[in-house]
């Protein structure tokens, strides 16, 4: 009863909730990262890195998603790109600055 | 000019990445431009404390091995504009990072903003020795208590051998903070007073942060506790130390916990 009543003053207020989601958000991402074979982990940081090249990250736009199989696992990359990026013009300033 | 900051301290758990987190976003609240650098790789959890963990694409490691470049594994804070964060690698092994690798990319910050953070891994390996590397100055976190004072005069020697100054000749400039303090404790002798800690370190006191429930509440929502709750006994002990590193004269005081009057109430029938 006590501790129902302290929950519904202190409820409004609980920062514990917050950092629960926090964390179940965070590890299952990150167990599956480090269960990993270094292959996958190797393939995340190439790709993110042959993406970069041409298109400038927004960490807020990239998703990257780890799941385990028995037999096989995937790995999901969302990468958010905007629609006006001109891949003929980076192509040419690249020629340039190379 | 520059200036490389590391928060060290040895012991585990003391608060390095609390203060670190604190001290950034104190720093940056009064208008510096702040980069806050995560050297505990593996175990990376300044991210966290920054409510950024989400947000992490490529890391420090990633930037020393040529992977990425800087602009592209900062990330900027989301409530200050000129706060920003450089994430450790949470899957590569901590030999991962290099001497020179480390001087590299410091160099790099040094160019872009006014204040570079380190936060240190616990310890005195690898992570620990290139977290204070190319340190000028040092925040040297201690509790009150016998071990953390032991390993916080552990520390300092290292800081006068180990760091790129310190082979030239030159001195790194070393600050005490003094974190999960408890003032009616020392007062009943209960806990070791200051003028011990200080006496013992014969190193200058950077400021006092009192023990309080308003470090735990800012680490679960991921929001440093100077931007959490401004008016709170941790963040107000937090600014005034950022406004002594910034050279500024402040008092010496232990803030207390400011009581509403819920608290009043509660505590008036507790006593």
């Amino acid at each position: 009863m006590s501790m129902r009543l302290l929950r519904l003053f202190g409820g409004r207020n609980a920062t514990a909730p917050v950092a629960r989601e926090r964390l179940q958000i965070l590890l299952s991402h990150e167990r599956g990262l480090l269960g990993q074979s270094d292959l996958l982990v190797t393939l995340r940081e190439e790709i993110l890195a042959v993406v970069s090249k041409h298109v400038a990250l927004d960490p807020d736009k990239v998703l990257v998603k780890l799941e385990r199989g028995k037999t096989v696992s995937t790995l999901e990359v969302d990468i958010e790109v905007p629609n006006n990026f001109d891949k003929s013009k980076a192509i040419a300033e690249r020629r340039m600055a190379g | 000019m520059a200036k490389v900051l590391v928060v060290t301290s040895g012991k585990g758990g003391v608060g390095k990445t609390t203060s670190t987190a604190a001290l950034g976003a104190a720093l940056a609240q009064s208008g510096q431009s702040v980069v806050v650098v995560d050297f505990d790789v593996g175990l990376r959890n300044l991210d966290l404390v920054m409510g950024a963990e989400r947000r992490v694409v490529f890391d420090l490691i990633n930037v020393v091995q040529g992977v990425a470049k800087l602009p592209q594994a900062l990330i900027r804070d989301k409530r200050l504009e000129n706060l920003w964060l450089l994430p450790a690698s949470q899957t590569r092994d901590k030999d991962a990072l290099t001497d020179e690798g480390v001087g590299r990319v410091i160099g790099e910050l040094r160019s872009r903003f006014d204040w570079i953070l380190c936060d240190s891994p616990a310890g005195i390996e690898r992570g620990a020795t290139l977290a204070m590397r190319y340190a000028d100055e040092a925040v040297i976190v201690t509790n009150p208590e016998v071990s953390s004072v032991r390993d916080s005069d552990r520390i300092i020697g290292m800081l006068d051998s180990k760091t790129v100054r310190a082979e030239r000749g030159e001195r790194v400039e070393k600050h005490v903070l003094i974190t999960r303090y408890d003032p009616a404790r020392a007062a009943r002798g209960e806990m070791l007073n200051i003028d011990d800690i200080l006496e013992i370190l014969a190193t200058p006191l950077l400021g006092i942060i009192p023990e309080s429930q308003d470090v735990l509440k800012a680490s679960n929502v991921g929001t440093p506790v100077t931007l959490n709750d401004a008016d709170s006994a941790p963040a107000r002990a937090y600014v005034d130390a950022s406004r002594r590193l910034m050279g500024e004269q402040v008092a010496m005081v232990v803030p207390v916990e400011r009581r509403g009057f819920m608290n009043r109430l509660l505590g008036r029938r507790a006593a």
